[in-house]
C-alpha cells in the first residue's frame, strides 16, 4: 500500500477507474488532424513549433555570420560589398536577440512550464498560439527582407540620426522599427501567458517554495519583459513617428536629441540581456541536480539571486553610453551597479558548483553543455567586469573586445544552456534520446570552435579593431586573428551541423510514447506529456516530487490524482491560489481554432504593409485582426456549470470574477505594460526638457486654463459614468448600455479636447522636440481609449446577447480595470502637458 | 609597435589606461583559474574536498563575500583612474582643436597661438609633450572618435560638444578609426594623429595656416587650372584660389597628408587618380561622385597638382 502525497496520505480517486474516463479526457484534448493542426492551441504542439522556428532563426542568422567571417577572414577582402556587409550585421544582431533569443526561451516556457507545474496547459492557449503565429510570420517576412535588399542596416540598436529618415531613407529603417515592433508584441502576450499560467496554474501544493527554479526565471523573465519591452517599444513608436511625419524627437536642431533614443533603447537592452540569461539559468538549474543525483544546493539563495538580477538589471543601462560624455558622477553610480549586478551570477556559479560537489556528476552530453556554460558564461562574466570599469571601457566599447565579450556572456549563457536543454529534455518529448555520442562530439566542435572563434576577438579589439566595419587594412596585425576567428566560426557550425543531424536521426515529438525519464530526474515534466498533460494532476509536496515518491508517476498516470478525467466533457485546468497553490476555479480552456490563427496573420498584415505605405490595405488588415480577436474571445467566459469534483472531496466553481479569475491577473499585467511604456514616455517628456527647456513654452503660450479643466472634467464624467455603470450591471440593460457609451464618449473627448486645445495654442507636433512629445502623449491615451472603446463595444454586444450580468462579469471586470487605468493616464497626462510647462514656466 | 592598439600606449592617459586593462586581465585570469579549479574538484576531488564545496558556507563565500571585496576595491580603484584620465587640460597650455565628425571623414580645425582658426581634415598633428583638447561635435550621424594609442574614445553626438583630453610622449603617427557606426563606409573613416616636437610642430602650424603652394611644373598648373575649371571648388577649398568651399575637406595641403580619404590610401599621385575617377568604388557612399569629364591625362594633371599641395 503506497502512500499518496496529499496531506491525508490518502489518494484524491479511488481505483479503478470508470472505463470510458480516459477516453473522454482524449476526446477532450484529441489534436485537429492534417493540416489542420495549424489551429491547434495545445501547449505541446505549440511549444514544439516556437522552439522549431526559433531555432530556425538561429541557424538563418548563424549562416549571415558565417558569410560576415568569410568576409573578415583576409584584410581588404572584396567577398561581400560594404552595403550588403552592413544589413548582415544589422540582421545577425536583430534576428538572433528578437527572433532567436527572446522567442526560443519563451518557447521553452510555453513547452516546459504547464508540464512542469503540472498544470494542463497555459491559462490561455489561444493567446499563446496568437503570439506563436504572430512571430512566425512577421519574422519570416522580416528575414525574407534582405533577399530583396531592403533590410535594415543600421546596426541592432538602430542609433538616430542614422536611422532617421534624412540618413536612411527607403524602407529597411521601417521594416525594423514596425516588424520588430510588433514581434515585441507577440513577446509581450507570450509574457502575461507565462506570469499568469506560473502564479495561478501550479499542481495543488505546489507552493513558491517548491516551485522548480526554472518557473522562478520564466516568471521573473516575464516581469522583466513586461517593464522593459514597453520602453523600446516607445522609442519605436517615437522613430517611426518621426520618420513618417518629422516630430523632431531625436532631431538635436529642433529640440530633440539622438541620446533619447539610447537611453529607451538601453533601458530595455540591458535587462534584455537576463531575460535571455535568467531562463537558461533556470535550466542548468534543472540540469545539474538530475544529473548530479541531488538537491540544488542553495535553492532559496538562487531563488533570492534571480530576483536581485532582475532588479539590477534595470539599473545598468547607461554602461552602454559611458563614452558618450555624460557626468563623471553618473559614470560612477553605473560603474558600480554594473559590477554589483555580478554577484548574483556569482551566487548560482557557486551553487551549482557545490550541488556537482555534493553529488556525483554523469559527463552526459547535456551534462557537458552545462560545464561548456559554466566556463564560458564565467569568462564572460569576467571580460563583463572589465567593461564596467569606466576608463578601460573608454578603449574597449565598440571594438572587438566588446564582441568577445558578449558573445561568451551570450552563447555561453544561452545557447550552450538552450543546447544543454535539448539533450536533456528530448527524452520526455520524443519518442527516442539524443545521441549521446553525435552531443559529445557536437559539444567538442562548438567548445573548441566557440573559443577558437571568440577567444581571440579580446586581442583584436584591444589592438584596436573597431566593431561594424566590413573591412580592414592590412598591416596592423589584426589578420591572422581574424583568420583564426573565421576557423573557429565553421567549426562551431559544423557542430550545429552535427546537432541538426542528431535531430533528424532521433528527434521524434510524440505526445504518447516519449522515451520518459531516463536521467532520473526529480520534476514533475518527466511524467507523461500528453495533450492534457499528465493523466491526473498531482499533489506537490517537496521540490522534487518524483524523488519523494516513486510511485508517483504511476499513480497520476492510473489517474488516482486530482481531476483523472473531465467534469464538463471539455479542456479544463484546475486554477490555483497565487501563494499556497490552494485549489480555486476550475477553469474550461478552449479548444483548437482559427480566430486566433487569423487574427495573427492580419496583425503582421496590418505591420508589414504599413511599413510598405499600402496603407488602406494596411487598415483593412487592422481591422480585421480586431473582428477576428473579437471572435476569438466570443467563446472565452462560459457560463457556470455548478461546482465541480475534482476529487479528494474538493469541489470547485466553474465560474469565479474579480481577482480570482486568471483573466483579472492577465488583465493587470497588460496594464502595468501600459503604465510602464507611460513611463518611459514620462521619462522622454522630462528628458528633453532637460537637454532643450528652451524649447518649451512660457506660461502665456500654453492652452487656457478654462480647456484644460473641460478636459479633467470628462475624464472624471468618464469615471463616475463607469462607476454608475457598474453599480446598475444586472438590473438594468439600458441603462448600463448608455452609461457605458457615455463614459467611452466622455474618455473620447476628453482627448479630443485636449489636442485641440494644444493645436489652438499655434503648437505643432513638427516644430520642436515638444510640441512632439505634447502629441505623442496623446497617441498614446489614444491607444488606450480605442482599446476601453473595443472592450466596451464588446461588452455591449454581450449585454445584448444576455452573456453579460451580475454574475457573468470578467468580460466588464476587465474593462472596467482598462478604463480605471485610461482615466488615470489620461489626468496625469494633463498634468504633465498643461502643469509641468506651467511650474517650470 | 602597433600603430592603433589599446597596448602600445605613446602617451600618460593610454599608459594608465593600459596599465588598468593588464590589472583587470590577469585579475580575470586568476578567477578563471580559480573558478576551473574548483568546479574539477567538484567533479573530481576527494570526499573531504568535496563535502566542503557542498555547504553553503562555500557559496555564500565564494558567491557573495568574494565578489563584493574584489568588486568594492576593483571599484575604487577603476573611479580613482578615471578621474585621473578625465582631469581637466591645464586651460592655459593646452592646444584646442576642434574636430566635426562627417559621412566619412574628419573636418579639424586649430587654433593656433593667437587664436586664429586653420582649417585641415582627416590628419591631425600635435605637439608633444602638451596636453591636448579635442573639442568634438558631428554634422550628421553619431561617431566617436579614437586614437588607441592616445587615450579612450569619446562620441561625436549632434547637437552636443563632447571634449577629450590627451597628451602624446613620443614622435609618432598613430591611428585612429571612427569607433561608433555611422551607416556607408564606416569602416573607411580613419584618420592619423601625427605627433612632432614642439618647435618643429609650431613650423608646421605656421605652414599650414598659409595658402597653397604655387603649381611648380607645367602639368601642376594645368591640374590647378583644370581643378577649378572642373568645378572642385563647388565643395573643397584650396586657400589662395578661387576654391572657398566648405562641403568637403579643405585641400590646401592635402599633398602634405600621409593618406587622403580619411587615412584610407596612402596619399600618391596614383591614388589621388583613382580616387577621382573611382571614388565611389574605393570608398562606397562618400559625397564625392566620380569625376570621369576628365581625360585620362588631365586627371593625371589635377592629381599632380593635388600632390603638390605639400
Amino acid at each position: 500500500m503506497t502512500v499518496a502525497a496529499t496531506p491525508t496520505g490518502e489518494y484524491p480517486h479511488p481505483l479503478p477507474r470508470p472505463p470510458d474516463e480516459l477516453d473522454r479526457l482524449k476526446a477532450a484534448w484529441a489534436l485537429p488532424k492534417g493540416w489542420r493542426i495549424v489551429s491547434a492551441v495545445n501547449n505541446t504542439v505549440i511549444g514544439y513549433l516556437y522552439i522549431a522556428t526559433a531555432f530556425g532563426f538561429f541557424v538563418l542568422a548563424g549562416i549571415l555570420a558565417l558569410l560576415m567571417r568569410t568576409q573578415l577572414a583576409v584584410p581588404d577582402n572584396t567577398f561581400i560589398s560594404q552595403e550588403t556587409y552592413n544589413q548582415l550585421f544589422t540582421m545577425h544582431g536583430t534576428v538572433m536577440m528578437f527572433l532567436f533569443a527572446v522567442p526560443a526561451v519563451e518557447a521553452m516556457g510555453v513547452l516546459l512550464l504547464p508540464q512542469m507545474l503540472g498544470a494542463r496547459d497555459l491559462p490561455f492557449p489561444r493567446l499563446g498560439a496568437f503570439a506563436f503565429w504572430v512571430y512566425l510570420v512577421g519574422g519570416l517576412v522580416f528575414f525574407c527582407t534582405l533577399f530583396v535588399g531592403m533590410a535594415p542596416r543600421d546596426g541592432w540598436f538602430m542609433y538616430p540620426p542614422l536611422s532617421s529618415e534624412r540618413f536612411s531613407p527607403g524602407v529597411g529603417a521601417d521594416f525594423w522599427l514596425l516588424g520588430i515592433g510588433f514581434i515585441e508584441i507577440s513577446a509581450i502576450a507570450g509574457a502575461i501567458e507565462i506570469i499568469v499560467g506560473v502564479m495561478r496554474t501550479r499542481a495543488p501544493g505546489m507552493t513558491l517554495a517548491r516551485m522548480p527554479i526554472f518557473a522562478w526565471t520564466m516568471l521573473i523573465l516575464a516581469g522583466m519583459i513586461v517593464f522593459a519591452f514597453p520602453a523600446v517599444i516607445l522609442a519605436t513608436i517615437l522613430l517611426e513617428l518621426e520618420r513618417a511625419f518629422g516630430w523632431p524627437f531625436f532631431i538635436a536642431e529642433r529640440g530633440g536629441d539622438p541620446l533619447l533614443w539610447q537611453h529607451l533603447f538601453w533601458f530595455f537592452g540591458h535587462p534584455e540581456v537576463y531575460i535571455i540569461f535568467l531562463p537558461a539559468a533556470g535550466m542548468v538549474s534543472m540540469i545539474v541536480p538530475t544529473m548530479a543525483g541531488t538537491s540544488l544546493v542553495g535553492h532559496r539563495l538562487i531563488v533570492v539571486a534571480l530576483i536581485a538580477t532582475g532588479f539590477f538589471s534595470f539599473g545598468l543601462w547607461v554602461h552602454h553610453m559611458f563614452t558618450t560624455g555624460i557626468p563623471a558622477r553618473s559614470l560612477g553610480f553605473f560603474s558600480a551597479a554594473s559590477m554589483a549586478v555580478s554577484v548574483p551570477s556569482g551566487i548560482q556559479v557557486f551553487a551549482w558548483i557545490a550541488t556537482i560537489a555534493a553529488g556525483r556528476l554523469r559527463l552526459t552530453a547535456a551534462s557537458l553543455f552545462v560545464l561548456g556554460f559554466l566556463t564560458v558564461f564565467t569568462l564572460g562574466g569576467l571580460t563583463g567586469v572589465m567593461l564596467a570599469m569606466v576608463p578601460f571601457d573608454w578603449q574597449a566599447h565598440d571594438t572587438y573586445f566588446v564582441v568577445a565579450h558578449f558573445h561568451y556572456v551570450l552563447v555561453g549563457g544561452m545557447v550552450f544552456p538552450l543546447l544543454a536543454a535539448f539533450y536533456y529534455w528530448a527524452p520526455a518529448f520524443s519518442e527516442k534520446p539524443l545521441s549521446e555520442r553525435l552531443g559529445k562530439w557536437a559539444f567538442g566542435l562548438i567548445f573548441t570552435g566557440f573559443n577558437v572563434a571568440f577567444f581571440p576577438m579580446h586581442v583584436t579589439g584591444l589592438i584596436g579593431m573597431p566593431r561594424r566595419v566590413y573591412t580592414y587594412p592590412a598591416g596592423l596585425g589584426w589578420d591572422w586573428l581574424n583568420l583564426v576567428s573565421t576557423v573557429g566560426a565553421f567549426m562551431v557550425a559544423a557542430a550545429i551541423l552535427v546537432i541538426l543531424v542528431d535531430f533528424v536521426r532521433n528527434l521524434r515529438p510524440t505526445l504518447t510514447d516519449a522515451a520518459g525519464n531516463i536521467w532520473k530526474a526529480g520534476t514533475l515534466e518527466w511524467m507523461e506529456n500528453h495533450t492534457y498533460g499528465a493523466r491526473s494532476v498531482p499533489y506537490v509536496d517537496s521540490l522534487e516530487p518524483l524523488w519523494a515518491h516513486p510511485t508517483m508517476v504511476d499513480d497520476v498516470h492510473q489517474g488516482r490524482y486530482y481531476l483523472p478525467g473531465t467534469n464538463t466533457g471539455g479542456r479544463e485546468a484546475i486554477v490555483t491560489s497565487a501563494v499556497e497553490a490552494e485549489p480555486q476555479y476550475l477553469m474550461r480552456l478552449p479548444g483548437p481554432g482559427w480566430a486566433h490563427v487569423l487574427a495573427a496573420f492580419f496583425t503582421a498584415a496590418f505591420f508589414l504593409l504599413l511599413t510598405v505605405k499600402a496603407v488602406t490595405i494596411a487598415l483593412a488588415c487592422g481591422a480585421l485582426a480586431v473582428a477576428m480577436i473579437v471572435a476569438w474571445m466570443w467563446n472565452s467566459d462560459p457560463a457556470s456549470v455548478g461546482r465541480a469534483d475534482i476529487g479528494g472531496g474538493i469541489a470547485l466553481p466553474t465560474y469565479v470574477s474579480g481577482p480570482v479569475h486568471p483573466a483579472w491577473w492577465a488583465m493587470c499585467v497588460l496594464i502595468a505594460v501600459a503604465g510602464a511604456l507611460y513611463l518611459s514616455y514620462v521619462f522622454g517628456y522630462l528628458y528633453l526638457w532637460t537637454v532643450a527647456p528652451q524649447t518649451w513654452p512660457a506660461a502665456s503660450a500654453l492652452p487656457a486654463a478654462s480647456w484644460i479643466i473641460l478636459a479633467a472634467a470628462l475624464l472624471v464624467a468618464s469615471g463616475v459614468a463607469l462607476s454608475a455603470a457598474q453599480r446598475i450591471l444586472g438590473r438594468s440593460r439600458p441603462a448600463f448600455a448608455i452609461l457605458v457609451a457615455i463614459g467611452v464618449a466622455s474618455l473620447a473627448a476628453a482627448l479630443i479636447v485636449d489636442v485641440l486645445s494644444q493645436w489652438r495654442s499655434g503648437l505643432r507636433p513638427e516644430a520642436s522636440g515638444h510640441g512632439a512629445m505634447v502629441y505623442a502623449g496623446a497617441v498614446l491615451q489614444a491607444q488606450v481609449s480605442a482599446a476601453v472603446a473595443v472592450m466596451a463595444a464588446f461588452a455591449l454586444m454581450r449585454l445584448a446577447r444576455g452573456l453579460l450580468d451580475a454574475e457573468r462579469r470578467v468580460v466588464f471586470d476587465n474593462l472596467r480595470l482598462m478604463w480605471i487605468y485610461a482615466v488615470g493616464q489620461g489626468l496625469f497626462s494633463l498634468l504633465l502637458t498643461h502643469g509641468f510647462p506651467r511650474a517650470v514656466g | 609597435m602597433s600603430p592603433q592598439s589599446v597596448l602600445s600606449p605613446m602617451g600618460p592617459d593610454a599608459a594608465r589606461i593600459a596599465e588598468t586593462a593588464a590589472i583587470l586581465a590577469v585579475g580575470a585570469a586568476i578567477v578563471m583559474t580559480i573558478v576551473v579549479a574548483v568546479l574539477w574538484l567538484a567533479m573530481r576531488g576527494s570526499p573531504a574536498v568535496r563535502r566542503r564545496l557542498q555547504a553553503d558556507r562555500f557559496v555564500a563565500i565564494a558567491g557573495v563575500a568574494f565578489p563584493v571585496v574584489t568588486l568594492t576595491a576593483l571599484l575604487a580603484y577603476g573611479l580613482w583612474t578615471m578621474q585621473a584620465v578625465i582631469s581637466p587640460a591645464d586651460a592655459s597650455s593646452a592646444m584646442r582643436i576642434e574636430v566635426v565628425g562627417e559621412q566619412w571623414w574628419w573636418r579639424v580645425t586649430y587654433r593656433d597661438a593667437r587664436g586664429r582658426s586653420v582649417a585641415s581634415a582627416n590628419e591631425i598633428r600635435i605637439p608633444v609633450g602638451r596636453d591636448v583638447l579635442f573639442e568634438l561635435s558631428s554634422a550628421d550621424v553619431i561617431h566617436s572618435f579614437w586614437v588607441p594609442n592616445l587615450g579612450g574614445k569619446v562620441d561625436m553626438i549632434p547637437g552636443r560638444t563632447t571634449t577629450l583630453r590627451f597628451r602624446s610622449d613620443r614622435p609618432g603617427a598613430y591611428r585612429g578609426q571612427c569607433a561608433e557606426y555611422c551607416g556607408g563606409a564606416h569602416a573607411l573613416m580613419a584618420l592619423e594623429i601625427v605627433t612632432l616636437p614642439e618647435e618643429e610642430f609650431d613650423a608646421w602650424l605656421a605652414a599650414e595656416a598659409m595658402g597653397a603652394a604655387l603649381p611648380a611644373t607645367e602639368v601642376e598648373r594645368k591640374g590647378g587650372q583644370l581643378f577649378l575649371a572642373g568645378g572642385c571648388g563647388a565643395c573643397h577649398a584650396i586657400r589662395g584660389t578661387p576654391a572657398t568651399s566648405s562641403v568637403g575637406p579643405d585641400l590646401t595641403h592635402v599633398g602634405g597628408r600621409r593618406f587622403i580619404a580619411a587615412a584610407t590610401l596612402p596619399t600618391t599621385r596614383e591614388n589621388f587618380a583613382r580616387f577621382i575617377v573611382d571614388g565611389q568604388h574605393l570608398k562606397p557612399g562618400n559625397g564625392m561622385p566620380p569625376f570621369r569629364i576628365f581625360a585620362p591625362e588631365e586627371v593625371d594633371a589635377i592629381a599632380a597638382y593635388l600632390a603638390s599641395l605639400k
